[in-house]
């Protein structure tokens, strides 16, 4: 049984206090897995992950990282605790070149160069663009760099949110194979995805949220063949797992 | 006694001018939400509108028509509401902080202009030239005060009354709308921009009525009259008193008019000879920390905005 | 017309530095600060009063460097006049504007600084005096550079000009080489996504605050070393340090900087056409015009 990683517990969070969005949202990611969150619009998902990064503040509940408290860290010290935060949109800095994007969030780090040329490895296209300033870059090309920005320093745990928004069908696969990819390097991931049918068959372990609670949590092969599942976020019967 | 009854005239009748201008912005600020940073502009045209239209002729300058004292003083206020439409339509649709740059603009400007354009305000040496109205006939200068200060009270209260009715009004149930939250009041139907102009020339009217009444008191105005720091003067009442409330208005007027008389007479008391150059500087100072303390300890002001019922919605309940 | 021009362009420097300082903090913080022209005026006198000092303690120092009326100690004193008004600004900050913001909304703090303007530019006129002073009672000659057209240009001038375009460079160097040039840009940018990026959002404020006094600092050096010290260097300044980051565009460094060079060279060119009481109206006129034409300036983003 893998360790559990990250452990929330009856989290009530909101952008203003008096408007909780999240209601008692608990949640448990085991270490090395891709743990996906769903549920339909407004249900919280973005809001959960924005709680864990510490960019949403947490009314009440408790976020433990491996043991150690960190409801309320302030988002400059995710890296502090090995968390990298990917959000869904404006997540790379159009004013600087790929290359500055690194280096920024590289710059506490003695070993930069060499965690870049490691990050141009695995993303060619990074090192060809490198002085090209990250505006000008397509969709998915972006995408790249903003997960290569989280990916820099290393962490033990990557959030994103919706990482697949607004990319081809061919693009989200990539990212989202990526983010498996990731998991199997004992990297931990948790996602929010609205592509639910791609992002399931990749991830381990699901859990759905409305109305800011939880509803429903089970293993991703479960769910895949659960028929209720499938009506609501798989598109009925016929785009259940082979 | 005599001499603390006459000063005591004095001082309700200048506060009670500075009271209607500060009625005036708070109808802009408070009110509707407009940062005016050039608020001596509109006082001055009013000052400088109503001199010169109900003066004397004068060799050096234009005006002197000689008018009919209330037309000039009417004349005054038009003169202020013609710049605020034109500041108005110029900047109002600017983000609040654009808004405050140019309006301070507006007024370094029109100190300039006055200072400079001798044939049209007599530049730095400032207008005369001026009769006060109905002074020839009553002998008394202690008398002529009195009733003057009968008269500046007495428009005072109209003015509140005036505001007091229009906050009451649908107009001013759209004026809270849009400062509250535009987009909303414009989906509504609302013309947010055609509400917020009307109000800031109606604001500055009565920045004007209050400019002209104090060049008439005077009986003289001169670009000394309409630097920043009379801007920074009225905002601090308005600060200190209560945006958003016309009895804060007038209370934060009386009170801060109050200090800066006070300090004023007791720095020339009290201080040794060698401060006494610097009697300005200090109030100065002493106002500047004023508005910072307020903003820090109570930004609602003394007399913070009652919410406002509007009586014909209540009607109509019934 | 040339000499306007070099005049312009050497008040323009000047401008520009104070501009730079302004419309970092005027974009992080989206207020107007009234009360940023009044940081040259704190640079200006620290200054004075670290000159007297160190050409006290040294004399050696208070010779005049070549054929300028500049003096080694007024360099070293200028560098701590920088600390000075550096540490000034954040504290400020720390003490009025930040807590006002929290209290308030944005309006407030353009209220305050107002406020702080007033009481800057009161207290510097209570401990210094009112009257005008300067660093250096020796009489500096113009130099007649060319006689048709007529071009009258002091040491000092040149001084400023170049001094001024080397903190310029020194700063463009920072901002494009440096990853602590990219956290500024990145916090000017997109503030949110600075700090999930693990940029500290406090200290990058204190830090935009500390350079703007320091750049401040060394354009109320460099005013009152080419004009003289008083304590309204502030009050006249204002407009035409806002004119230039509007003309460049708020947020935009490199606007600022070419926004204080038009605003000097227009300001100075006015004078040819319009006679000279006017000249404090042309900044404001600059103004009215950028906001109907272009609002957002030459280099500033649209407004949301």
């Amino acid at each position: 049984m893998a360790e559990t990683l990250l452990h929330a517990t009856n989290i009530v969070a909101g952008y203003v206090k008096d408007l909780p969005i999240l209601k008692k949202v608990s949640i448990e990611v085991k270490k090395a897995s891709l743990t996906l969150i769903i549920g339909p619009n407004g249900a919280g998902k973005s809001t959960f992950i924005k709680a864990i990064a510490g960019v949403v503040p947490v009314t009440s509940g408790k976020i433990t990282l491996r043991g150690q408290d960190i409801t309320s860290i302030r988002p400059d010290q995710m890296s502090q605790h090995s968390i990298a935060y990917v959000p869904q949109s404006d997540n790379i800095f159009r004013a600087l070149t790929i290359r500055q994007n690194l280096e920024l969030v590289l710059r506490k780090n003695r070993t930069a160069l060499d965690r870049i040329d490691t990050l141009f490895m695995r993303f060619p296209i990074l090192k060809t663009k490198q002085t090209e300033k990250a505006g000008t870059l397509s969709g998915g090309q972006r995408q790249i760099l903003a997960v290569s920005m989280a990916l820099a320093a290393e962490p033990m745990l990557i959030l994103m949110d919706e990482p697949s928004a607004g990319l081809s069908p061919k693009a989200a696969q990539e990212v989202l194979q990526l983010a498996r990819d990731l998991t199997t390097e004992g990297v931990t991931i948790l996602l929010v995805e609205q592509n639910v049918n791609q992002a399931m068959r990749l991830s381990d372990h699901c859990y759905i949220l409305a109305e800011g609670q939880n509803q429903h949590d089970a293993d991703a092969a479960v769910l895949l063949n659960d028929p209720i599942v499938g009506e609501i976020y798989l598109g009925g019967k016929r785009m259940r797992a082979e | 006694m005599m001499g603390l009854v006459s000063y005591l005239v004095f001082f309700t009748t200048i506060a009670s001018i500075l009271a209607i201008a500060v009625l005036g912005l708070n109808l802009q600020w408070g009110n509707t939400g407009l940062f005016n940073g050039g608020v001596v502009a509109f006082f001055g045209a009013g000052a400088y509108g109503t001199l010169l239209l109900g003066g004397t002729p004068q060799t050096d300058h234009i005006g002197g028509f000689d008018l009919f004292y209330p037309l000039a003083l009417i004349g005054g206020a038009a003169a202020a509401g013609i710049l605020a439409w034109v500041v108005g339509r110029l900047t109002l649709h600017l983000r609040h902080d654009y808004l405050a740059i140019a309006t301070f603009g507006v007024a370094v400007t029109f100190e300039n202009v006055m200072r400079n354009a001798q044939g049209l305000s007599g530049g730095a040496k400032g207008l005369r030239g001026f009769n006060r109205p109905l002074e020839a006939w009553v002998n008394d200068g202690f008398i002529y005060n009195v009733l003057f200060l009968t008269v500046v009270v007495a428009l005072l209260i109209c003015t509140y009354w005036f505001l007091e009715r229009l906050i009451c009004s649908p107009y001013g149930r759209q004026l809270r709308a849009i400062r509250e939250d535009e987009i909303a009041a414009r989906s509504l139907g609302k013309n947010p921009g055609a509400i917020r102009l009307t109000a800031f020339i109606t604001g500055s009217c009565i920045l004007g009525l209050a400019g002209g009444l104090y060049a008439t008191f005077y009986a003289f105005v001169s670009p000394q009259d309409v630097l920043p720091t009379l801007t920074f003067q009225l905002w601090a009442m308005l600060i200190v008193g209560g945006a958003g409330n016309n009895r804060g208005a007038i209370f934060g007027t009386f009170l801060i008019w109050g200090t800066w008389t006070i300090s004023g007479w007791s720095l020339a008391r009290f201080a040794p000879v060698e401060v006494q150059l610097y009697t300005g500087t200090m109030q100065f100072i002493l106002i500047g920390l004023v508005i910072v303390g307020m903003l820090l300890w109570r930004p609602q002001g003394l007399l913070p905005e009652r919410l406002v019922v509007s009586q014909s919605s209540t009607k109509k309940l019934n | 017309m040339i000499q306007s021009l070099t005049d312009g362009i050497l008040v323009g420097a000047i401008v520009s530095l104070g501009a730079i300082g302004l419309t970092m903090v005027m974009h992080m913080l989206r207020f107007a600060n009234f009360s940023h022209a009044e940081l040259l005026s704190i640079g200006a006198y620290s200054a004075l009063v670290f000159d007297a000092l160190f050409s006290g303690i040294l004399p050696s120092l208070a010779n005049n460097i070549g054929p300028l009326s500049m003096t080694w100690a007024l360099i070293l004193s200028m560098l701590c006049a920088m600390g000075v008004t550096g540490l000034s600004a954040v504290l400020i900050n720390e003490f009025v504007f930040k807590r006002i913001r929290e209290k308030g909304s944005e309006l407030s703090m353009v209220f305050a600084s107002f406020g702080v303007a007033m009481v800057i530019r009161n207290v510097l006129g209570l401990i210094f005096g009112l009257k005008s002073q300067l660093y250096s009672n020796d009489i500096v000659f113009a130099v007649l550079v060319s006689t048709e057209p007529q071009l009258l240009i002091k040491p000092d001038q040149v001084f400023v000009l170049l001094a001024a375009l080397l903190i310029m460079l020194i700063l463009h160097f920072v901002l494009s080489r440096t990853t602590f040039g990219y956290a500024l840009r990145a916090v000017a940018e997109n503030p949110p996504l600075a700090e999930v990026s693990g940029i500290r959002l406090s200290r990058v404020i204190a830090l935009v605050w500390i350079i703007s006094g320091l750049l401040a600092a060394a354009a109320g050096v460099f005013y009152g070393l080419n004009n003289h010290i008083n304590p309204v260097i502030g009050r006249d300044l204002v407009l035409p340090i806002f004119a230039a980051t509007i003309v460049g565009g708020i947020g935009s460094i490199y606007g600022a900087v070419l926004g204080g060079f038009i605003v000097g060279i227009a300001a100075n060119m006015a004078l040819l056409v319009l006679p000279s009481g006017y000249s404090p109206a042309v900044p404001f006129i600059i103004i009215l015009v950028l906001l109907l034409v272009r609002p957002h300036g030459l280099f500033g983003e649209a407004e949301t």
